[in-house]
């Protein structure tokens, strides 16, 4: 990959990882959730590739087929099987914060990643460092999609955003994680859909809807 | 006073008061024909606007100067709008004039007179379209300065022309994610401020889904026939302007002789961007009132995405 290319490419992937995260807040279907988070797999594992072909490291490139493979293919079908058939399942229920202010809020929490890894761009400055923001904000938009959000698979979709954040950001500030650290975070992922999918069934059967809110006092 | 700029910016006011009313002919035959009807032929806005200056106006009991002012200052501020933006040229005699702020806030002008003249009227429609309009204004001015913003700040003005005339010298910059951010932002903008789908629909009549069709629906003959105009007039002075920031091959800078080129690459370029918003519409339904601000907010977080990283990226 030239010299020109290479960060114009890596601008985009991480323009577009940074853009499904805001759009996993602005949407109010779950399937639209769902598929936006694929997405931001799929850019995460094109980030990942691109700087494994600018690093000539086959490993890297190996890394990024997994990543891609788990979080753009396995987990959102899993979380798809989570959703259930009925309509009134398939929308996110008055979140916390409504929509327009979660989105003014992940505009603020951009904001906030950019002014606080200005140190750590410019400790090593360079094009995967000055991707780095972006990251960090992913990582701050998921961890408030899990606290903003009333039903139990968007807070899953939230948990999901902020492990592809936290993903990427060890991916660019430092040269990723131990291949082993890389395997047994991916497993607890696919551990954690799948235990959402039971437990999504069972609070279904069990009460009627999977509006965690609704769990709030003991039921006969 | 260059006079070659003198041309070039005559030019510009005339072609967008005539063709304006085309412009808004062919989306609605774009629409038709998409629809399966065989629609009125591009011609029919003029048409109209021909048979409602033959009218005399006629105005409600108990308006003042509000109601009459408003026509006459739209269609003032929409030329005044024409002859800054670097539509054509990008040297023109106003060039001071043709800054970021001064440009958004005579299309704010225009658009608080209607509101004004519509709570001048004192019906029910005339408030509820006021309050809906101001409610789309107050987050879609942020939202244009920012976005515009984000261009300026590598050029380092924010003069319009200069930041088209950087664009002209540097044309991969358009494909910087600072730039789709900022007209991914613009293009939303665009859609709320002159009333298209899914904001608001131009060709309804009822009373849930009016918000500019409320504002107007008092005027009369020559009045009716000049708020129109200005309406089709600020629809293609955004649409120029979008195409001006982001595909500005073909725009002159102070040669006459290029200036036939800098026009047919203008109308060239508004009319297929008119004619994909125009197609567009048939296939997308009117948002809900209640989530136009949501859709407003999101465009605001494109354009301070777009600014924050045209300040921080190094490429």
């Amino acid at each position: 990959m030239t010299d020109i290319s290479y960060p114009l490419y890596l601008d985009l992937a991480s323009g577009l990882f940074l853009l499904t995260a805001v759009g996993v807040l602005w949407r109010h279907q779950l399937s639209a959730m769902i598929r936006l988070f694929g997405l931001q797999g799929a850019a995460l594992a094109a980030m990942v590739t691109i700087l494994g072909i600018h690093q000539h490291s086959l490993e890297l490139i190996v890394v990024a087929a997994g990543l891609g493979a788990l979080r753009a293919g396995l987990l959102p079908y899993l979380a798809r099987r989570a959703l259930g058939d009925t309509p009134a399942e398939a929308r996110e229920t008055r979140p916390v914060v409504n929509v327009a202010a979660s989105l003014l809020a992940a505009a603020a929490l951009t904001l906030l990643a950019y002014a606080v890894t200005r140190p750590l761009v410019a400790l090593a400055p360079s094009p995967a460092t000055a991707i780095l923001p972006a990251a960090v904000a992913v990582v701050l938009i998921g961890f408030f999609t899990l606290v903003t959000r009333r039903r139990a698979l968007s807070q899953v979709v939230g948990f999901l955003l902020l492990d592809n954040g936290i993903t990427a950001t060890a991916f660019l500030a430092a040269d990723g994680v131990p291949l082993i650290v890389e395997l047994g975070v991916s497993f607890d992922l696919l551990l954690v859909v799948l235990v959402l999918q039971v437990l999504t069934t069972r609070l279904r059967t069990a009460f009627g809807s999977s509006d965690l809110d609704e769990l709030r006092e003991l039921h006969d | 006073m260059n006079g070659a700029a003198l041309i070039a910016t005559t030019v510009q006011v005339v072609v967008v008061v005539t063709g304006a009313p085309v412009l808004v002919g062919l989306m609605r035959q774009v629409q038709a024909r998409l629809e399966g009807r065989a629609g009125a032929g591009i011609g029919q806005p003029w048409r109209d606007l021909r048979k409602l200056l033959r009218r005399a106006p006629a105005s409600p009991t108990g308006t003042g100067w509000p109601f009459r002012l408003a026509p006459l200052l739209l269609v003032g501020t929409s030329s005044v709008l024409a002859a800054v933006t670097p539509l054509l040229s990008t040297a023109s005699p106003l060039d001071h004039t043709a800054d970021l702020f001064a440009v958004v806030g005579l299309l704010a002008l225009g658009t608080v007179t209607l509101a004004l003249a519509a709570l001048d009227t004192g019906t029910a429609f005339g408030g509820m379209g006021a309050s809906r309009e101001v409610t789309i204004l107050a987050l879609v001015e942020p939202t244009i300065l920012v976005a515009v913003l984000a261009l300026s700040a590598r050029v380092g003005s924010t003069n319009l022309s200069e930041i088209v005339s950087t664009t002209l010298h540097d044309p991969l910059r358009v494909a910087s994610p600072a730039s789709l951010l900022a007209a991914a932002a613009l293009l939303i903008v665009v859609i709320a401020e002159t009333g298209r789908l899914p904001v608001d629909n131009p060709a309804t009549h009822l009373e849930l889904t009016m918000i500019h069709e409320a504002m107007i629906l008092e005027y009369a003959g020559r009045d009716l026939a000049l708020v129109e105009l200005a309406a089709a007039m600020r629809l293609s002075i955004l649409l120029g302007l979008l195409t001006s920031l982001f595909v500005p091959w073909g725009i002159a800078g102070a040669d006459l002789a290029m200036l036939p080129l800098a026009l047919a690459a203008f109308v060239a370029k508004v009319a297929a961007l008119g004619v994909a918003l125009g197609a567009a519409e048939v296939f997308i339904a009117k948002l809900r009132l209640f989530r136009v601000p949501e859709l407003l907010a999101g465009s605001f977080v494109l354009a301070v995405l777009a600014v924050a990283t045209s300040f921080f990226f190094l490429a």
